[in-house]
């Protein structure tokens, strides 16, 4: 028989995690909380270093010999590079003001995804050798010898950060945890230490356009499937053109609307909305795809992938860009773009064709928000709408961090979805527009494996939706972003069930009147509409 | 005085030891965190513990049925089921009240224990342990669900389109605990 503890033994256990300073706590790896390594093959595709199959599990990384020269001359060319990422590492006075604000930290209780000191764990190999008082005085000055352990910690953690940026709106120095952890990031991809979970998707999207790496006539299918529904609803048979030369709009929107439920109805709102309005845009099967994994990787990585919407809507030869309902896409289109493939001067700046209004906040991207767009239809009077439509549903709305802190989209979405719908409510002040939390799963964090970490990541926004379900009998969570809409039906599933999560542009077409349509009996999902129960 | 005037009496006292007790499970940055932030919605762990903590003691001091009992330790073990904690470590803080309600009534000498309602009171407070395992699983086997229901999503269209559901899950959609079932010749193939 094995020998089991005796009842003294078990009388004795402790619970009390270690009082010891974080430096001397070691990082345990627990699955649950990391994604799976990259394959070989994927980092092949794109060119990038050290390319291996490995396993975070295992304790062998299969790291080529000389990874500490690497990681840190790789650092030293950072500092040169950006001088955002040197000042990031020389000034936090770890006043602690971001501490709290982190959603991993709130949720999981671990105090190294305090953003202070998920960046300290970087911060102390840039003090210990980069800085002539951590070279002298080592730990005495927060510095740390990059050792393997001290390397895993760093991984583990920079994989516990959606770069969500609430943490940098706090800090009375500005300073953008962020970028520190792209900075890691970029540094972990010098070492192919990067996740399949975004490996694979930024090989697909840079060999067939897409991360879901559908090919043509796979996109084509998907959207004649969406056709085949909307036909089924409404009566009105659509058309939309692909990778039509001399169209007016060329259209992007995540590769998550065109397969994944339920961003498949907001894809269906899309090109009922466009019908409706007889747009001249086209899709491509090309640059089919709005999100950019490869801003997870390098930043070199960010710009080739983005290099692709624009060589398009050359190629095609259209006026303008509209982008769909997408998180991580604006944020590199509204900071990034212009510094990569900008200016976009072989584009026009966007003008609605319906309402004539000039859209002069991308007159350098040539690119607006399909919410922007929608929001100034509906501002006109463009639009016949019965938001009866969407009676059934009590709303919320929940700001994608990188529209909202990335590019300030705050007002539009909720005015539409207020002339759409006639039951919203708003979550507290304190979880939504600039203050956002996160969905829990930005950043390529989406995976399957890590779910544990994701439900952590996920409490604080989930929190405050069950909130404003039992105040107010919400049951629907609106936003505008294809991870959100991915990452918190399964957040919700977990912390709020019977939340339904949609996309903005699913609750337009729901209300939207279309001429000539048959009376409808269902809604986009085949539910029936309010009042239809018996049909 | 019967057990149930003397918890009444003690009530606060019990509960902040047994807060302190479960605070302690979790490294001291942390723990300050959740001790002093006030606002629920800025910190949902520290809300869902000291909210919850006291009804359950309200609830045991009450006989509440199982099902309450169950709806209550629910709001602590979810959280817990996905933090950073072993089986046993998420679900020892139950355990943890008994300690409280001892260490806080045997502080006055002249106030001898009702053993007997004690030996009650404390079965109760296992039988919401045993409840508190029964919940930890339900929310691990729900995380499994979900890691499914992902994947069906993001494959449902796609079978649909290539025809290979059977009637009745087509029927049913991408969502709920119905998995995807593919027709049983396409997986013989």
């Amino acid at each position: 028989m094995a020998k089991g503890p005796t009842p003294a033994e078990l009388a004795n256990i402790d619970y009390t995690p270690p009082q010891t300073e974080w430096m001397d706590t070691p990082t345990v790896i627990k699955t649950g909380t990391f994604c799976w390594g990259a394959k070989a093959k994927n980092l092949n595709i794109v060119e990038f270093p050290n390319a291996r199959d490995w396993n975070p599990s295992e304790e062998d990384w299969k790291l080529p010999e000389n990874w500490q020269e690497i990681f840190l001359k790789g650092m030293k060319d950072l500092l040169g590079k950006y001088r955002s990422f040197k000042v990031f590492m020389d000034i936090c006075v770890r006043c602690g003001a971001c501490a709290d604000k982190c959603h991993f930290f709130i949720g999981s209780g671990d105090p190294k995804n305090m953003p202070v000191l998920r960046a300290e764990l970087l911060r102390s190999v840039y003090r210990n050798d980069f800085t002539m008082a951590g070279k002298i005085l080592g730990k005495l000055a927060g510095g740390r010898k990059l050792t393997l352990p001290v390397l895993k910690e760093i991984w583990y953690y920079l994989y516990q950060c959606t770069e969500c940026r609430r943490c940098s709106l706090f800090c009375p120095y500005g300073i953008d945890t962020a970028e520190i952890t792209m900075m890691g990031r970029e540094l972990m991809n010098l070492l192919g230490l990067n996740t399949d979970w975004i490996s694979g998707p930024v090989a697909n999207c840079y060999m067939k356009g897409n991360h879901l790496g559908l090919e043509p006539h796979a996109i084509m299918n998907s959207i004649e499937g969406m056709i085949d529904d909307i036909e089924t609803i409404t009566g009105i048979r659509i058309n939309p053109s692909f990778n039509r030369k001399g169209a007016e709009i060329l259209f992007v929107t995540p590769s998550g609307d065109l397969f994944a439920d339920p961003g498949t109805y907001t894809a269906m709102g899309y090109m009922m909305l466009f019908h409706e309005l007889g747009l001249d845009y086209t899709w491509s099967t090309y640059a089919s795809e709005g999100g950019n994994f490869g801003f997870f990787t390098s930043n070199e990585m960010a710009k080739r992938l983005n290099s692709k919407i624009y060589a398009e809507a050359k190629r095609l030869g259209v006026k303008y860009i509209i982008g769909g309902e997408c998180g991580h896409m604006w944020r590199v289109l509204t900071q990034y773009m212009d510094t990569w493939n900008g200016p976009a001067d072989f584009l026009e700046v966007p003008v609605s064709p319906i309402t004539g209004t000039r859209f002069e906040n991308a007159k350098s991207t040539k690119m607006i928000h399909v919410t922007e767009f929608t929001a100034d239809l509906i501002k006109n009077n463009k639009l016949k709408l019965d938001p009866s439509r969407n009676n059934g549903l009590n709303v919320t709305y929940h700001d994608s961090c990188n529209t909202a802190r990335g590019m300030g989209l705050l007002d539009e979405p909720r005015y539409i979805i207020k002339n759409v719908c006639n039951t919203f409510h708003e979550m507290p002040e304190n979880t939504i527009r600039e203050q956002t939390f996160c969905c829990g799963s930005g950043t390529g964090l989406n995976a399957s494996e890590n779910m544990e970490l994701r439900m952590r990541g996920g409490l604080p926004r989930a929190n405050a939706v069950k909130f404003v379900k039992e105040q107010y009998g919400v049951n629907t969570l609106a936003n505008i972003c294809a991870i959100d809409r991915a990452t918190l039906s399964a957040s919700m599933e977990y912390w709020v069930p019977g939340t339904r999560v949609t996309g903005v542009h699913e609750l337009v077409a729901n209300a939207l009147i279309m001429k000539g349509e048959k009376e409808r009996e269902t809604d986009l999902r085949g539910d029936p509409l309010p009042g239809k129960e018996g049909n | 005085m019967s057990l149930h005037d003397l918890l009444s009496a003690k009530k606060s006292l019990i509960l902040g030891r047994w807060l302190d007790e479960v605070l302690s499970t979790y490294p001291s940055d942390t723990t300050q965190f959740i001790r002093k932030t006030e606002n629920r919605f800025a910190n949902p762990v520290g809300h869902a513990l000291t909210d919850t903590l006291e009804k359950v003691f309200d609830a045991l001091l009450n006989d509440a049925s199982p099902e309450e009992m169950t709806g209550l330790l629910d709001t602590v073990i979810r959280v817990r089921a996905v933090q950073d904690f072993t089986p046993s470590q998420a679900v020892a803080f139950v355990f943890t009240l008994k300690k409280a309600v001892r260490d806080e009534l045997s502080k006055d000498p002249n106030t001898p224990l009702p053993h007997e309602e004690l030996s009650g009171f404390e079965k109760r407070v296992d039988a919401c342990a045993l409840v508190s395992f029964d919940i930890f699983m339900k929310c691990k086997e729900k995380l499994y669900d979900i890691r499914a229901n992902e994947m069906n999503k993001m494959t449902y269209r796609l079978l649909k389109r290539a025809n290979m559901l059977c009637a009745e899950d087509d029927a049913a959609g991408p969502s709920g605990d119905v998995g995807v079932n593919i027709k049983q010749e396409e997986v013989t193939k």
